[in-house]
């Protein structure tokens, strides 16, 4: 069973909405910017990626009951993105719809409302826990963002939320598709969210992975592959693809963006040289081989990799994988390009708003740029040719593009996509 | 509190919560909170604590158990109303 898909939505840092993400991303526009919450909070790193979402926008897509002491960032961005995403793949969106047992959803995240979270958690302390109304739970349970799309879209198939640190979206579309590809559904919703803000970003900033050198130039704070990186910088949003059999989209005349090929998931296991923090090299390789292995193609044919590559001391040795991992480096190695120089690291909304970004390099047959990696690191420089870090838009056939998520935990994902035609 | 006021308050109270127009527009004092207004059984919570937010009153448990409908409501109400 082929696997397409025909529907796409994302809300990211540096476009909310499909046409303003191509346009973006194809112009090498940043969406990081200073915030002045984080520096009265005392954060080292004070600048972030945050979409930008009017109160106006926000009632096209939830009721105002629905607004009704709402704050839950993540699913504000899932459902955005889930939604464009369906109506882009050709349904109608409709409270009233017949219930679609062929259609579900896989929707990750890797905490739901944070902030609602906080502000139950102050009432409660002060003993009003009859006061804390009734939505916190469904804003903050992890499957929040699933349960909010499954019942918007009337979704009859699975509907749940997996979660993998900064895998999720990845792990999302390998998931989707493996159900779909099982017979089990004929189309999945898979994407993923996060939320915005200090209370979120906080535990990484304690850690010192996130960057404190850009705080008065924001736009140039996210720094992947390049020798001046010094930390991931936070981003958050969504992204949201709608994974279909190739004989229901053919059956209905979708527009078909690409074909999932297949890919893998797997985890070092904390073990040689993997840590709770940092990647086992031999599983990440392998984890792309598998994945190579899997949707039947060779090394030679991969024409571009979207790296996870976040700008941290770890992007040397990413590359260093991918060079082993597909037996291919200097000249012979394929195009390489991280989406993370322009939106930051949106944790578990990365894999999908990243994914998102291949498949439209894909559909119309471009490479976006790279950005702020002018001083490419001489660890990677000497891997791989300085030709193939795209830095201006490319317009160049491509057949098949990777992209790969590496997360806390030790966990891997790498989905490979192919042109459709 | 006289009767017309407090109906108007508890009208405009779970206006955001109603899922049918027809049977808000014909609101009184038998109209049913689940049965007539389809509000959703979860968002009763939040009408009583926008009722307790509206007359600074405390509703109880057993007081919340009961207050399905406009009548009860406006008894319950009052009762507090009364007490304070």
């Amino acid at each position: 069973m082929r696997v397409v898909i025909t529907g796409l939505g994302v809300v990211a840092p540096n476009g909310v909405g499909l046409e303003a993400f191509a346009k973006a991303i194809k112009n090498g526009e940043s969406g990081i910017t200073f915030h002045q919450h984080l520096a009265d909070l005392n954060f080292s790193c004070r600048i972030g990626g945050i979409p930008q979402i009017s109160e106006e926008k926000k009632l096209e897509y939830l009721t105002p009951l629905q607004l009704r002491g709402f704050n839950s960032s993540g699913i504000l961005y899932g459902c955005i993105a889930g939604m464009d995403a369906w109506n882009d793949a050709g349904f109608d969106i409709d409270t009233d719809s017949d219930l679609d047992f062929d259609s579900g959803t896989i929707f990750g995240t890797g905490t739901s409302g944070v902030e609602k979270f906080r502000e139950a958690i102050y009432k409660l302390d002060k003993g009003q826990v009859k006061r804390l109304g009734s939505t916190v739970v469904v804003q903050t349970m992890a499957s929040g963002i699933s349960a909010f799309l499954g019942g918007i879209l009337g979704l009859g198939n699975q509907v749940t939320t997996n979660s993998s640190a900064c895998t999720t979206g990845t792990e999302a579309i390998l998931m989707g598709y493996e159900r779909i590809k099982n017979g089990q559904a004929k189309r999945m919703l898979v994407g993923s969210c996060s939320d915005d803000g200090p209370y979120i970003w906080g535990g990484f900033d304690a850690m010192r992975v996130m960057t404190y050198k850009h705080n008065e130039f924001s736009e140039k704070g996210s720094r992947p592959m390049s020798a001046s990186a010094s930390g991931f910088v936070p981003g958050s949003g969504a992204g949201a693809l709608v994974l279909e059999s190739l004989e229901s989209a053919l059956a209905r005349n979708a527009t078909i963006y690409a074909e999932v090929l297949g890919g893998n998931i797997n985890s070092g296991g904390q073990r040689n040289g993997g840590t709770m923090t940092a990647p086992n090299a031999e599983a990440v390789q392998r984890c792309i081989k598998d994945a190579i292995k899997n949707a039947c193609i060779t090394n030679e044919d991969i024409d571009v990799i979207n790296g996870h590559l976040t700008a941290t001391s770890k992007d040397g040795l990413e590359i260093e994988n991918w060079t082993k991992a597909l037996n291919r480096k200097g000249d012979d190695f394929p195009y390489i390009n991280s989406l993370k120089s322009m939106v930051g690291h949106c944790l578990a909304a990365a894999g999908s708003i990243e994914s998102v970004a291949t498949v439209l390099q894909l559909k119309e047959q471009f490479v976006f740029p790279n950005i702020n990696c002018d001083d490419i690191h001489p660890d990677i420089s000497k891997l791989i040719s300085e030709d193939k870090i795209v830095k201006q838009l490319l317009k160049i056939d491509l057949n098949i593009a990777v992209k790969a998520s590496f997360g806390f935990g030790d966990v891997n994902g790498c989905v490979i996509f192919k042109r459709y035609n | 509190m006289k009767k017309e006021e407090l109906l108007a308050k508890l009208k405009t109270i779970v206006k955001p919560y109603i899922q049918d127009e027809e049977a808000y527009t014909k609101l009184s004092e038998e109209t049913d909170f689940i049965n007539d207004l389809k509000i959703n059984s979860a968002n009763l919570v939040d009408v009583i604590l926008d009722v307790e937010d509206e007359f600074d009153i405390r509703i109880e448990n057993d007081d919340m158990e009961k207050m399905v409908s406009v009548k009860a409501a406006m008894a319950i109400v009052n009762e507090k109303l009364a007490a304070k």
